[in-house]
Order: structure tokens, then C-alpha cells, then sequence
């Protein structure tokens, strides 16, 4: 157990000190950190996470259930999954602006000068397919453009022809027939790399169980494969297998992207797969903040309405009876455009464009977040209703413990298992609802990439023949792979929290 | 013999569960003739109710491949027969009813519907033949009305006539054998009565075996002509009724009789059963009840008794009964005296409740006006003295639980005036009364939830002498949380453990402790034991009386338990319809009953001793809604001797002597 225990700490330290390296890393390049609203929440988001899995890592009732999690087998491959998604996030979530080279040195206070695009490390590591930008549409693994184009020759001849794409397979001297060949060896040394890097990761793992359980090295290996899912331990091996695919996947894609638009490009020529992950954090923003700005209001309001009961009651249901019957979509546009215009006309209080963008995002956010409390709201004080008349909390009244003691110590840790399963149930929803919402136009801000934004510009596309395909499958791929993940990974939380389903 | 109708033979069931095989039901052997009823007799959990199911094959999907043994009805082996054949058996030959009747009917269907499914099924009745027999069916299980009753739904149905709806559609099949599975537990007594009554009756006329399932001695021994006591998923003793009665011979059986509370035993601790069952994932080596009982010597523990007939009819599982088992006295010692000291009979009145009233109004339509009110408790006063024990009597739905709460402030009465020691408690403002509320506590009925699953038992039982201020530090209060669960039977390093860990006469225990922790003066019991089993109550029991003799604790008890009635209470007052009709010590109300209904809840009320039986005064229907209560005396329409006055006015209380009074016109004229 203290083994166990002590294996957080290790952890964490080594995650705190990589961040703090990093961070000193980029000070000392001279990057301005910029610190953006969404951020700001992420960050915070975090720290209430990581808060909470202290707290709960020393309440019994609630790691009983949390077992049951980390049992269940497709839980935790979508878990990997989800993982994987909010590493990317995260790693997109740290923004700053790099300073430009020419620096004003003329007057005496050196003032260093930024770019005006902002940066995330997402950005730094993708640099490469970042900045390949061609000219316009091409296809997935295409080394010419999708479009012909009239070629001017050296001998003044003029040909209509398919241009040679400016980055994607510049390196091959005959792309009819080397395409193949390049792409397969590619794939097999990238998945190479990828298995090498999963073998030691996998080393590492199975060394740190082995130490967890002090037992030897080989034992553990074994215990793996042989019954360790019939004996309702977790998965490791799946676990394992799972990273294992994933390697493979990053692996190839890392020799893959650089060389080729693995997407393809859209229509200013901006590689797909470079704006699909950068949708990743907008995904993730509207799935977890609106979730973060609803809860104070869902679980404040519903357990208040439910345990007073009387005129705080009668308010609370008037004011989210009224808010309910408002049509959603409706309030988010007017909110929305509201906001566009307030942007419109202060436009000194963004420094960059992509702060003008962020502050949209956030606004999306809390419109969401603020329309869609209702409904936990309402099973919560329904909830508190029937927790007021159980006996454990009449005893407490008959102790004479005050109202608000009776709310933290017996309402609250009783309901919780329902903001959980809602908060998980709630998130995919909410991607879907972005992608929706940034369709129809009162979305996230056209500039910033979101898997919303990128379907709304296939769409114009769709009636094009030869059709331009592939920035909706890739948005598709990408949305459904978190969604689907999202929603079994909620299914393994709702079935080890939902005391109806429950076993014992 | 061929008049056996049912034989079971080593009828064995196991749960495949994470720890390995849990054998519930574990080479169970008996016979039932027929026309015969057959008792299981046991505590929760030891598996009577898993033998029926076994029977049925109607159990849970994780052990239905899981039996093995042979339960042979007329020569066939149900065991062998397939799913489909084996649903010709339910219903047509074997019937059963459950314990719940809420649950057991299906509310969207009529009760006439339900029926007429059976008779379709196995009889091949349809339209106006089915609907014949389905009044003929309500007619024999006693329902007035049946033409109209037939059309209505099961929640406007009384919880009794529900029962009777379940028995009459499994006597829809003309079954040879009914399995009841505590068919009236869930009910009052004097619907138990009514029911237990019918299923006699009906097993004259049709002449059925019935395989009842119960914990319950006293309806046992009404009911039965074989009895076979189980205990950790064994038979350990079969018997017909009258030599168990006379003379119960296994261990076991006989601390089930010493640990019933009775009149007699008033001055005696009860008997209890140490320890608890032990757990069936495990390969027994040792007889089961070694480890609680009191004869065990070592061969008890080397070797596993068998279920041998020592007597005609009369087997158990015990090697106390066979040869070379060292002779020893084979009926217990009364469990040490505990002689009373009368010194609780103080004069200071402690509780002091005066003409109250607690009635709940009904809101209807848009704008919520009030339509009507439920009259819950209505115009109700009583008192206690210091250091006794008041026990309120009566039948679910009277109001006794809402009296409790009511005196303790949990909810706040309409009118009246509850006096405690000087204080008036109905006009304390909230932080006087919170401040006040060290003084009397409640203890609960359901031990699973009256405690904070999410709290560690130390936490419970803190949470009040933290709101009290009662200790000076964490440290101090630490000390009297191990004091307290030192108190109640359980060890200090409970404290860090969570409620589920409990078993229910342990939680029942920490309850006590939380309430004892603010030092109060009044303690509400609200049927503290009714959830648990005979030998757990009488520790549950022995403890509330421990306690009063040590702290001059008073007790305001509720129940309808009378046998618990008889053990505990100093006082009794009978609750009918929110109102006291009669009240006085515990002599004169259990002894010499005035009013017709006390009377008649008495009768209704099962025991053991034949001889003692009084014959059961009838009551007729239900107890009418507390939101219509009759006009003139409450219990006018079921009383049997009812006068003209009765229909008109309620009677005033009338002093029968010093210490017993009665609302009933009876007693006025004379």
C-alpha cells in the first residue's frame, strides 16, 4: 500500500519538473508567454482535477467505484484514447509569441519586438506542417495539385497541367512510380521507431507494477497475460496493446506528415492533418469548460432548491423552468453575436488575433455552459428532495447540525456520483454541439481551427466534382474517435457510480 | 409413503462469486405431504428463501445452472425438466407468494387482468368463463365486491387486499403446493391475522400443501404441521410442530426461543447469540454453529454433524443427540439475572406532550390551494416520566413515527404544546431549539439508512458532539467515541471503518452510540428492531435496557411489535387513526384491554403456547384514510360492538383507574 501510495508523488514530481524545465526553456529563448482566457480555465481545470484525485484518492467509497473503472476493459483503451486527445490539448494549451528577429536597437531601451501570430508548443513541435503551406487543394498523399493550372515552360510553351506540389513528395524525382515505395518505407521505419519507443515504455511500466507489487519482473510480465482479466485486475495487457497501436500510428505519421499532407490541404493550402489537431483543444475546451462553468450552478441551485425547499425553491424552478423554455440555439446566436460585435469595436483590448478568437471561445463557453445547467439541476433537486427525508440526515437535524453542515457533509457527497456521470455523459454531447453550432455559423471564430469550422468549409466543397473529400473525413476520423471514446469511457463511469447498476 | 407430494433430496445451490463458490443452499433434504404445511424457519441470509427459488427455478442468472440434487413432485424430477415444460409446473402445480404484495403486482395492469393471465395460461380460460372464475376467485380469497374490485389497479388497493390479490392468483392454477415466502411480514398484524386466517381456510377447502417461509416462531406454530429450522444454508432440525414446540432440541433452535422477548422475561436480560453466521464461501470442516454455541466441545470442531433422526419425526443435526456425546444438561441456564432496581420510578415528568397536532395539507390544482388535510396526528397527549419506558402501539399508518418526530421538532407540529422538563419546545426559536436538541435524541428503524454511506462510523458518531460542542479537542472527543463504541458491544478500532462494513444489529449499535454521544435524557425509538432478526433483537433489546439502568435513560419506544411491548415498556398507549384510544402501564393494557380495538390487536397478535391463544377478534377491513377519518369515533366502522353514540361523537378519555385511561363510550356507560 505504501508502495502504491508513494508512486504518485514520484510521478507528479517528475511531471512538475519537465513543466518547469520547459517553461524556463522557452523564458530563456525570449518567448513572451501569452496567457489566453481558455488557458487561464485549463489550467485551472487541472489543478481542481488533480485537487480532486487527491481528496478522493483517501475516500474509501469513492475508489471502490474507481476500480471498477480501471477493471473495465473497454473503459480503459477509450481511456488511453482520451488520454492521448488531452495530452495533445494540453500541450497546445501553453501559448506564447516569438520574438521577431529584427530587433529595434536603434533607441536605447532595447524593446523586443513579437510576432503577432501566437504560438503553442503544438505549434513548435508541428512546425514543419505547420509552415508547408501550397497553393490550394491537394489530396491526401498527393505530390500534385488538385486542380490543373496553366505552366509556363522554359521554352515559353503553355501546358494545362497538374503542378507539381511546392512541399509534399518535393523530395521524389519520379513521383509516379517512387510514391508507393516512399511512402510504404516510410511507414515501416516510423512504425519501427514507434515500436522501439513502445517496447521501452512498456519496460518502464511493467517495472513500475513490478515494483508496486514487489514482486519480480517476470511474474508480473506473466500476470499480464495469464488471467489477469479473469481475476478482475486491470488490463494491462490490453492497456498495454492499445499504446502499442498508438506507437505504431505517431510513429509513422512522424515520418509520414513532415513528407506528405497525410490529409491532404484545403483550400488556401493549410494542411488538414496540422488543423485537425489543432481542432483537438477547441474540441476539449467546449467539452470540459462549459461542463466547469455549469456545474456551480447545477449543483449549487439544485441541492439549495431541493434541501430548503419553500419560496428558494419556487425561484430556483421559475428561473430554470424560464431558461428552458428558451430555445437554445437561439440565445448561444444572439450571445454570440453580441459578443462579435463587442470584439468589432474594441479592438484595442486584443493584442493579437488569436486573443480576438480566444475571448470568443470563452464566450461560447459560458453561453453553453449557462443554457445548459437545467437539466442536472433538476435531477439534482430531485436528488436532494428524497436525500432530505432519509434518516441519516433527520438524525443529523435531531443533533441539531446546521443546514450547511448537513449540505456538505450529507447531501453533497451523495449526489456527486450523478455530477460525475453527467459531467462525463455531457462532454461528447458538447463536441458534437460545437460542430453543430460552428456549421450553422454562430460558433467558434472562423479563424480558429475547430473540427466545426473545418466541415463548414468541406461543405462548400461537397457539390464540387471531382469531390474535395477529405477535410470532413478527416474532421469526421478525428471527432469520432473522442466522441466514441468519450462515450464508453463515460459507460464504465456510469456503470461503477450508478448505484442502480451497481453490483455488489 | 404415497401421500408424499414434494420430495427434495440433497438440494444443493452455490453462487460462483470472485471469492469463490458460495453454496447457499447447501444437501437440504425433506418431504411435504399432502395437504401438509411445511415450515422453513430461519433468520435472513440463511437461505429458506433460496430454497424455494431452487425449487421454483426461478433463481437469480448467476446461479441458475447451479443446482444439483432432485426435487421430485409426483414422480418427476423438476431438476431435469427443460425451461419449457418447467413453466406448465409454476403456477399450475407449484404456486408461490412473495413477501412485498407493493412490488409483487404489476401497477399498470388490473388486479382482475393479472388473474385472468394465470387462468389463460394454465387452464385455457378466456373472456366470460375467465371472468366467472375470476370473481369466484376474489369471492374465496375474501374480497368484498369482486365484480368491482376486479377492474381496479393495484395502488388503490390496501396493502392486505393486495396480498389476497397475490394469493388468488396463484390459487388461479389450482397449484398442489404454495410456497409462500413470508407472506406477512410486510403486513400489520391484524391483517396478518386476516391472511394467515384465509390461507388456513383455504388449505381446508382445497387441499393444497403449503411451504411456508419464515422467521416469524409465533406464526410458525399457528400455522404448521412440520418444521424444519435452517441455519447457514442446512436443515438443523425437522420436526412436526408440537415436539419442536414442546421440546426444541438443536442449539440453535433453542436460543431462538430464549431470545424472544416475552412479559415474563421482563426482569431477565434476553438470550443472545454470540458472533454471527459464518460466511458460506468455505469448505466446512466443523459443525456451522460451532463457533456461537454454547455446548460446542472439540469434537464439535473436527467433524461436521449430520442430520440424524433421533426421535420418531424428530431429526436433527447435532452430535450433542448421538452416542458417546458427553452428558450435559441440554437446556440452558437463563441467562443471568439483571434484577431492576425500581429506583427509575421517579415522579418528575419528563416529556410532557399536550393536545397535539400534526396534520399535512394537501395542495391541489394550478395555484396550490389547500384541499384537504392529512390528519397524521390529531389531538394526541401523553407524558413520561423519568427513566421509563412509554411504548406507542398501533398499526402502520397511525402516526405513531410522525408523533416521534413530531415531539423531537423534526417536523413542526400544527398545534399543541410538547414540554420538555420546563421548556416549551413548539416556541423555541431554531438556535435555542438546536442548542436544546442534546437532550433527546431518535433512533431509527432502518439501520442501512440512517447512516451516511460516504461517513466512517468515528465521523458519525462525532458529527453531534461537534454541533453540541461536547469534548474541548479532536483528542478528547477521539476518547468518548471509543468509550461510546466500547458501550454498545463493538471495539474503538471500529471507528475507521464505513457503515456497509456492518452487519445490521452492528449498525443498529453505532446508531445508539451516535445518540448516546449527546448525552440526551429522551431517547424516540422508532422501531429500532423491527429490521432485524429474532437473536439480534434481543441484543439490540438487552442494550436499550442496559443502558436505561445505567444512564436513567427515558424511552419513548414505537412499535408494533407487542412481544417488545411486553419486555420493554413501562407504559403503553395504542395509537388508532393519529389518536390515543387507550393507555396505561403495561399490565393493564396487555393484561385487562378495554377497547375494542386494543382487544382486538391483541388477539390478532400470534403466539407460540396454543393453550394461552385466545380466540382472534376479527376486524373487518382496513384502517380508514387518516385524510377522511370517520365521522364520531374513528373506529366505529370496524368495531364489533358499536353503539349509535359511537356514529356521531368522538368519546372524551375516561379514567378507568390511576393509571389507565380509555376513549370509548363502553367504558362510560358503566
Amino acid at each position: 500500500m505504501s508502495a502504491r501510495s508513494s508512486m504518485h508523488p514520484v510521478f507528479m514530481n517528475i511531471a512538475v519538473s519537465m513543466l518547469a524545465a520547459f517553461i524556463t526553456g522557452l523564458l530563456i529563448s525570449g518567448v513572451k508567454p501569452v496567457l489566453l482566457w481558455t488557458d487561464a480555465l485549463i489550467y485551472l481545470l487541472v489543478i481542481a482535477i488533480s485537487a480532486f484525485i487527491i481528496y478522493a484518492s483517501k475516500k474509501e467509497h469513492f475508489l471502490v467505484p474507481w476500480r471498477q473503472v480501471v477493471q473495465h476493459k473497454l473503459g480503459m483503451v477509450s481511456l488511453v484514447f482520451l488520454l492521448v486527445y488531452v495530452f495533445i490539448g494540453l500541450i497546445d494549451s501553453v501559448h506564447f509569441r516569438m520574438p521577431v528577429s529584427s530587433q529595434n536597437t536603434t533607441e536605447q531601451v532595447t524593446e523586443t519586438i513579437y510576432d503577432g501570430d501566437v504560438l503553442s508548443i503544438l505549434d513548435v513541435v508541428l512546425t514543419k506542417i505547420r509552415t508547408q503551406d501550397e497553393k490550394t487543394y491537394s489530396a491526401p498523399f498527393a505530390t500534385h495539385l488538385f486542380s490543373k493550372e496553366t505552366i509556363e515552360h522554359d521554352d515559353g510553351s503553355l501546358t494545362r497541367e497538374y503542378p507539381r506540389l511546392k512541399y509534399a513528395g518535393s523530395h521524389l524525382q519520379d513521383p509516379e512510380n517512387d510514391l508507393a515505395g516512399d511512402i510504404r518505407s516510410k511507414s515501416i521505419s516510423g512504425g519501427i521507431d514507434g515500436i522501439i519507443f513502445w517496447l521501452v515504455l512498456s519496460l518502464i511500466v511493467i517495472l513500475f507494477v513490478a515494483h508496486d507489487r514487489k514482486e519480480n519482473f517476470f511474474l508480473t510480465l506473466k500476470s499480464f497475460f495469464v488471467g489477469s482479466a479473469s481475476r478482475g485486475g486491470v488490463p494491462w495487457a490490453l492497456i498495454l496493446f492499445t499504446v502499442g497501436f498508438l506507437c505504431v500510428l505517431v510513429g509513422a505519421m512522424t515520418e509520414l506528415a513532415p513528407a506528405y499532407h497525410v490529409f491532404g490541404t484545403d483550400k488556401v493550402g493549410q494542411d488538414v492533418f496540422y488543423q485537425t489537431l489543432k481542432s483537438i483543444r477547441t474540441g476539449l475546451v467546449i467539452g470540459t469548460l462549459t461542463t466547469l462553468i455549469m456545474l456551480p450552478f447545477a449543483v449549487l441551485l439544485g441541492i439549495m432548491a431541493g434541501f430548503l425547499q419553500g419560496w428558494v425553491d419556487d425561484v430556483i424552478q421559475y428561473l430554470y423552468t424560464t431558461l428552458s423554455s428558451i430555445p437554445g440555439v437561439l440565445l448561444i446566436a444572439a450571445a454570440v453575436l453580441m459578443m462579435q460585435v463587442y470584439v468589432a469595436n474594441n479592438p484595442d483590448l486584443f493584442e493579437t488575433d488569436s486573443e480576438r478568437a480566444d475571448i470568443r471561445l470563452f464566450f461560447l463557453c459560458v453561453i453553453l455552459g449557462v443554457t445548459s445547467w437545467t437539466g442536472l439541476c433538476r435531477m439534482l433537486r430531485g436528488e436532494a428532495m428524497k436525500l432530505r427525508e432519509v434518516d441519516y440526515v433527520q438524525a443529523s437535524q435531531a443533533l441539531g447540525v446546521s443546514t450547511f453542515t448537513i449540505i456538505w457533509r450529507h447531501i453533497q457527497p451523495n449526489v456527486m456520483h450523478i455530477v460525475l456521470i453527467a459531467v462525463v455523459l455531457d462532454f461528447s454531447g458538447l463536441v458534437l454541439a460545437e460542430a453543430v453550432l460552428s456549421y450553422v455559423g454562430v460558433g467558434v471564430d472562423p479563424s480558429m481551427h475547430s473540427w466545426g469550422n473545418l466541415i463548414n468549409g468541406a461543405r462548400l466543397e461537397m457539390a464540387r466534382e471531382p469531390l474535395v473529400w477529405w477535410s470532413l473525413l478527416a474532421a469526421f476520423i478525428f471527432m469520432f474517435v473522442l466522441v466514441l471514446s468519450a462515450n464508453l469511457f463515460s459507460d464504465a463511469v456510469r456503470d461503477a457510480f450508478d448505484p442502480r447498476i451497481r453490483k455488489q | 409413503m404415497s401421500d408424499v407430494l414434494l420430495e427434495v433430496k440433497n438440494l444443493k445451490t452455490w453462487f460462483d462469486t470472485q471469492a469463490g463458490k458460495t453454496t447457499v443452499v447447501d444437501d437440504i433434504s425433506f418431504s411435504i405431504r399432502k395437504g401438509e404445511t411445511f415450515a422453513l424457519l430461519g433468520e435472513s441470509g440463511c437461505g429458506k428463501s433460496m430454497t424455494a427459488l431452487s425449487l421454483m427455478q426461478l433463481l437469480p442468472s448467476q446461479a441458475s445452472h447451479n443446482i444439483s440434487g432432485e426435487v421430485i413432485i409426483d414422480g418427476q424430477d423438476l431438476l431435469t425438466l427443460p425451461e419449457a415444460a418447467m413453466r406448465n409446473v409454476r403456477g399450475n402445480r407449484i404456486a408461490m407468494i412473495f413477501q412485498e404484495p407493493m412490488t409483487s403486482l404489476n401497477p399498470v395492469l388490473t388486479a382482475g387482468y393479472q388473474i385472468e393471465e394465470v387462468l389463460q395460461r394454465h387452464k385455457d380460460l378466456k373472456g366470460a368463463a375467465a371472468k366467472a372464475r375470476v370473481v369466484e376467485l376474489l369471492e374465496a380469497v375474501g374480497i368484498p365486491d369482486p365484480k368491482q374490485r376486479m377492474n381496479e389497479y393495484p395502488h388503490q388497493l390496501s396493502g392486505g387486499m393486495k396480498q389476497r390479490i397475490m394469493i388468488a392468483i396463484a390459487l388461479a392454477g389450482e397449484p398442489d403446493l404454495l410456497i409462500a415466502d413470508e407472506p406477512t411480514t410486510a403486513l400489520d398484524v391484524t391483517i396478518q391475522a386476516q391472511v394467515l386466517d384465509l390461507l388456513k381456510d383455504l388449505q381446508k377447502k382445497t387441499g393444497m400443501a403449503v411451504l411456508m417461509i419464515t422467521h416469524d416462531l409465533a406464526v410458525v406454530s399457528e400455522m404448521v404441521d412440520h418444521v424444519a429450522v435452517m441455519y447457514a444454508g442446512q436443515i438443523v432440525e425437522v420436526a412436526d410442530r408440537d415436539r419442536f414446540f414442546s421440546n426444541p432440541q438443536h442449539p440453535y433452535s433453542q436460543k431462538l426461543f430464549e431470545a424472544l422477548p416475552t412479559m415474563s422475561k421482563r426482569d431477565e436480560a434476553l438470550a443472545t447469540i454470540p458472533g454471527t453466521v459464518p460466511s458460506l464461501d468455505q469448505t466446512f470442516t466443523q459443525c456451522r454453529f460451532a463457533s456461537r454455541c454454547q455446548y460446542a466441545w472439540d469434537d464439535c470442531r473436527d467433524q461436521v454433524p449430520s442430520l440424524k433422526m433421533h426421535e420418531q419425526e424428530h431429526s436433527v443435526r447435532c452430535l450433542l443427540y448421538e452416542e458417546g456425546a458427553p452428558k450435559r444438561k441440554l437446556h440452558s441456564e437463563i441467562p443471568v439475572l439483571q434484577k431492576r432496581t425500581l429506583q427509575n420510578d421517579s415522579n418528575e415528568i419528563l416529556l410532557n406532550v399536550e393536545n397535539l397536532k400534526i396534520h399535512f395539507p394537501i395542495h391541489k390544482g394550478l395555484l396550490k390551494r389547500v384541499a384537504g388535510y392529512v390528519y397524521a396526528v390529531d389531538d394526541v397527549s401523553i407524558s413520561v416520566n423519568k427513566g421509563r419506558t412509554l411504548a406507542l402501539v398501533g398499526e402502520s399508518g397511525c402516526g405513531k413515527t410522525t408523533l416521534g418526530k413530531g415531539i423531537l421538532q423534526l417536523i413542526k407540529p400544527t398545534s399543541g404544546n410538547v414540554k420538555f422538563r420546563e421548556t416549551e419546545l413548539t416556541t423555541l426559536n431554531r438556535k435555542a431549539l438546536r442548542a436544546r436538541r442534546k437532550d433527546f435524541q431518535i433512533i431509527f428503524q432502518d439501520p442501512f439508512s440512517s447512516m451516511n454511506p460516504r461517513m466512517m462510523v468515528g465521523d458519525i458518531i462525532e458529527e453531534g458532539m461537534i454541533a453540541q460542542n461536547i469534548g474541548d479537542n479532536a483528542a478528547d472527543r477521539e476518547k468518548i467515541v471509543s468509550d461510546l463504541l466500547a458501550q454498545v458491544g463493538l471495539s474503538p478500532e471500529h471507528r475507521n471503518r464505513y457503515p456497509h462494513e456492518f452487519s445490521g444489529g452492528q449498525r443498529q449499535r453505532i446508531c445508539v452510540a451516535r445518540a448516546l454521544a449527546v448525552n440526551p435524557q429522551l431517547i424516540v425509538c422508532d422501531e429500532p428492531t423491527s429490521a432485524l432478526d429474532v437473536s439480534v433483537q434481543a441484543q439490540i433489546l438487552n442494550l436499550l435496557k442496559e443502558l436505561q439502568h445505567e444512564f436513567g435513560l427515558t424511552y419513548l419506544f414505537i412499535t408494533h411489535n407487542i412481544s417488545v411491548v411486553a419486555y420493554l415498556a413501562d407504559e403503553v398507549a395504542v395509537m388508532y387513526l393519529g389518536r390515543i384510544v387507550e393507555k396505561g402501564l403495561v399490565e393493564d393494557v396487555l393484561e385487562n384491554p378495554q377497547h375494542p380495538y386494543t382487544q382486538a390487536l391483541l388477539s390478532a397478535v400470534p403466539v407460540i403456547d396454543k393453550a394461552t391463544k385466545q380466540e382472534v377478534l376479527k376486524l373487518e377491513g382496513d384502517p380508514p384514510s387518516p385524510i377522511n377519518p370517520p365521522q364520531g369515533c374513528y373506529f366505529h366502522p370496524r368495531c364489533s360492538q358499536v353503539m349509535e353514540k359511537c356514529k356521531t361523537q368522538y368519546p372524551e378519555t375516561t379514567r378507568i383507574s390511576d393509571t389507565h385511561t380509555i376513549n370509548c363510550f363502553l367504558q362510560t356507560q358503566t
